[in-house]
């Protein structure tokens, strides 16, 4: 009842190939854009910004990247730390070397490279499939951070090895450093994310989203059709990469400030990146931004309800995130393998249709 | 003999004997994946987790003691008793058959004929939950492990090569240790399989499991036995990495360590596990020892990696896998 298409008519061909075809969708797009941009930046303060909205929204590009590789194209890659890391060190690299420019073209250069890379190490992709091509990302996994933590012009020959971001500002309004507002920081991330999300929505519909699509259904009756696999895999790999990419600068530059490669792209991040897509729903847009607020949420929660409510040690706590993480990852793999997104498809559906049972 | 080449033969023996050691990690994944097609990669935090029920059972901790002492305000930690190493060894045995049942029974059961890489992905699902179950049950300092092998330089092979080319090489006894249970190990696996009932049942399973169903082998109990055999080869691994280098977290990365193992060995060949440990374990060692001062060093944390990937283009089956991998 609330949530239908009868009586949605489209009279153009420009209506019927909108983003959100259905009318609820679009209002409800509208509403969420209205509230994150226009609302939330006069509510927030630093704890919400920092232990809540900017992982989230950096996470969701992550998680948004990695879907497209893994959701859509099928390859799956455990080495979104290693690209996390490439775009957050091309991006202090680009950040100390052109002061003057504005941080939006830092960020998205710093997508442009890492895309560049993630191609590079998608090559095997060609070759091998399943998990041996988990491990071929791996190998970039390990050796991107390795690279980072050697190769000290990276690093500007720092002593601590750290890369530190330097203030940095846009019209104006500084986005990094110390002296960064939240409200900025959470408004300059966000744009991000609403342009991410748009456009992977509108690749993932078109041409290359559906040739992704068939690669990773049946590469060998994609190929028979005619779908090109070496384009559609390395473009995966390239989109894919491009924006885990951002996430990764967003993360180094707007959310911690000062990086140490191996604690914050180290494997364990790709883990959770993939978990994120596997609670939210392969394949599914709208799962990464699931996934990536569940996980997010997840540790906050806990901490909340363990460590302030029940007073138990942080470190009994952090076990007991694991144990669940795990258990989670597990029964949702078994009951559905869709994840949140699928249920919210069926919640749609059941929206559909109510009050009638049919 | 020039002295380069002395510490380039110390540097390969060594790395023959940090190879073994990987050869027992790629052994339990070679098994669970030859019998039922999952790459577990829950292997490592599994001899993380045989390691740390086994320092328990010695030291006779209570299980689970830091949680009840939180909620119920108490302060119990050990029981009193110190349990005798074999004892405590048979114990923590019987610990894995019950996990391998539990995995079997709550996991794997549920996941029959789905897609390898989503096995795979509630493998990582698992290594989380046992490694935040571990850490629950018996806390996460680092533990020291002592069952009574021998450790510390070896004095004979130090004098005899001395003796020879005037210069001692360092060799572990622990290492010496470790290869010789390995070998052991490899010996009973391979009898198990070729000469017992069970073992022909395991093989039939892996051949075709709807063949193996149709002439009466229960798959349950195949499974369930894989798993407890992994669990086992798990304690073995984890006994020989804690007692080298303390029982902590970082001895589930190992199970990392073993995957470019498999992919030079092959994922079906036992043989491929021990022949594709030793070079990983050769080829980084030396690596670190030729390039590594010029490349900055550490090169051990992707050189293993790298060199699987390398062989992957050329050789996707590995060194003595079976020619199974689609090629794309």
């Amino acid at each position: 009842m609330f949530y239908r298409e009868a009586g949605d008519f489209k009279t153009s061909y420009v209506e019927d190939g909108q983003t959100f075809p259905i009318r609820f969708d679009r209002y409800r797009y509208y509403f969420v854009l209205a509230v994150a941009f226009g609302i939330v930046p006069f509510f927030i303060n630093d704890y919400w910004a920092n232990a809540i909205l900017l992982p989230f929204l950096i996470y969701a590009i992550a998680a948004i990247g990695l879907n497209i590789l893994t959701g859509y194209c099928g390859q799956v890659s455990l080495g979104t730390g290693g690209f996390m890391a490439v775009g957050a060190y091309s991006c202090y690299k680009l950040m100390t070397a052109f002061p003057d420019v504005s941080m939006f073209i830092h960020v998205l250069l710093a997508g442009g490279i890492t895309a560049l890379v993630g191609v590079v190490f998608g090559l095997p992709s060609l070759r091998i499939k399943g998990f041996y091509l988990a491990v071929a990302t791996l190998a970039a996994q390990f050796f991107l951070v390795w690279l980072f933590n050697r190769v000290a012009w990276f690093y500007n020959y720092s002593a601590s090895g750290q890369i530190n971001a330097p203030e940095r500002e846009v019209f104006g309004i500084i986005i990094t450093g110390p002296n960064a507002t939240s409200t900025a920081a959470y408004l300059f991330c966000l744009i991000f994310l609403v342009a991410s999300a748009l456009v992977a929505r509108n690749l993932t519909r078109g041409t290359i989203g559906r040739t992704w699509m068939a690669i990773r259904d049946m590469d060998i009756a994609a190929e028979i059709i005619g779908v090109n696999p070496l384009r559609a895999k390395l473009t995966a790999f390239a989109v894919s990469s491009f924006f885990v990419g951002i996430s990764g600068a967003l993360f180094f530059a707007v959310y911690l400030g000062a990086v140490e490669v191996g604690e914050a792209f180290g494997i364990q991040k790709s883990f959770l990146v993939l978990f994120m897509i596997i609670i939210g729903g392969l394949g599914s847009i709208f799962g990464s931004f699931a996934g990536a607020a569940f996980l997010v949420l997840l540790p906050v929660a806990l901490k909340v309800f363990g460590v302030d409510i029940m007073g138990w040690p942080t470190d009994i706590v952090a076990h007991f995130q694991l144990v669940i993480v795990g258990g989670l990852i597990i029964l949702f793999l078994i009951l559905e393998p869709h994840g949140l997104a699928q249920l919210w498809r069926v919640a749609k559906e059941k929206l559909r249709l109510w009050p009638f049972p049919h | 003999m020039p002295d380069q080449l002395l510490f380039a033969m110390e540097v390969t023996l060594n790395g023959l004997m940090a190879g073994v050691l990987y050869a027992l990690v790629a052994l339990g994944f070679v098994l669970i994946f030859k019998a039922s097609g999952i790459f577990n990669y829950a292997q490592g935090v599994m001899a993380l987790f045989a390691a740390m029920t086994l320092v328990g059972i010695m030291k006779g901790q209570v299980p689970f003691s830091h949680l009840i002492n939180a909620i119920f305000g108490t302060d119990i930690h050990y029981f009193g008793w110190h349990v005798p190493s074999l004892i405590a060894i048979l114990l923590t045995c019987v610990v894995m058959v019950g996990l391998a049942w539990c995995v079997q029974y709550f996991i794997m059961r549920h996941l029959v004929n789905q897609e390898p890489i989503i096995l795979f992905m509630a493998t990582i699902g698992l290594a989380y939950f046992l490694e935040g179950f571990s850490d629950l049950m018996w806390g996460s300092e680092i533990k020291k492990l002592d069952v009574g092998l021998p450790q510390g330089i070896n004095e004979t092979i130090d004098r005899v090569t001395f003796d020879w080319f005037g210069y001692g090489f360092f060799i572990d006894n622990l290492d010496i240790v470790a290869t010789v249970i390995a070998a052991l190990l490899v010996v009973a696996l391979v009898v198990f399989s070729q000469y017992t009932r069970e073992g022909r049942a395991m093989r039939a399973v892996a051949d075709d499991h709807q063949a193996a169903l149709s002439v009466g082998v229960s798959l349950n109990f195949i499974w369930v036995m894989v798993w407890s055999v992994a669990g086992f080869v798990a304690l073995v691994a984890g006994i020989m990495w804690g007692t080298k280098s303390g029982v902590q977290f970082s001895l589930s990365l190992i199970a990392l360590k073993a995957l470019p193992v498999l992919m030079l060995g092959g994922f079906t060949s036992i043989p491929g596990a021990i022949v594709g440990g030793l070079i990983i374990g050769v080829g980084e060692k030396l690596f670190e020892f030729a390039l590594g001062p010029a490349l900055g060093g550490a090169t051990e944390n992707w050189f293993a990696y790298v060199l699987a990937l390398v062989f992957l283009v050329f050789r996707p089956q590995g060194l003595f896998g079976e020619k199974i991998i689609e090629r794309v």
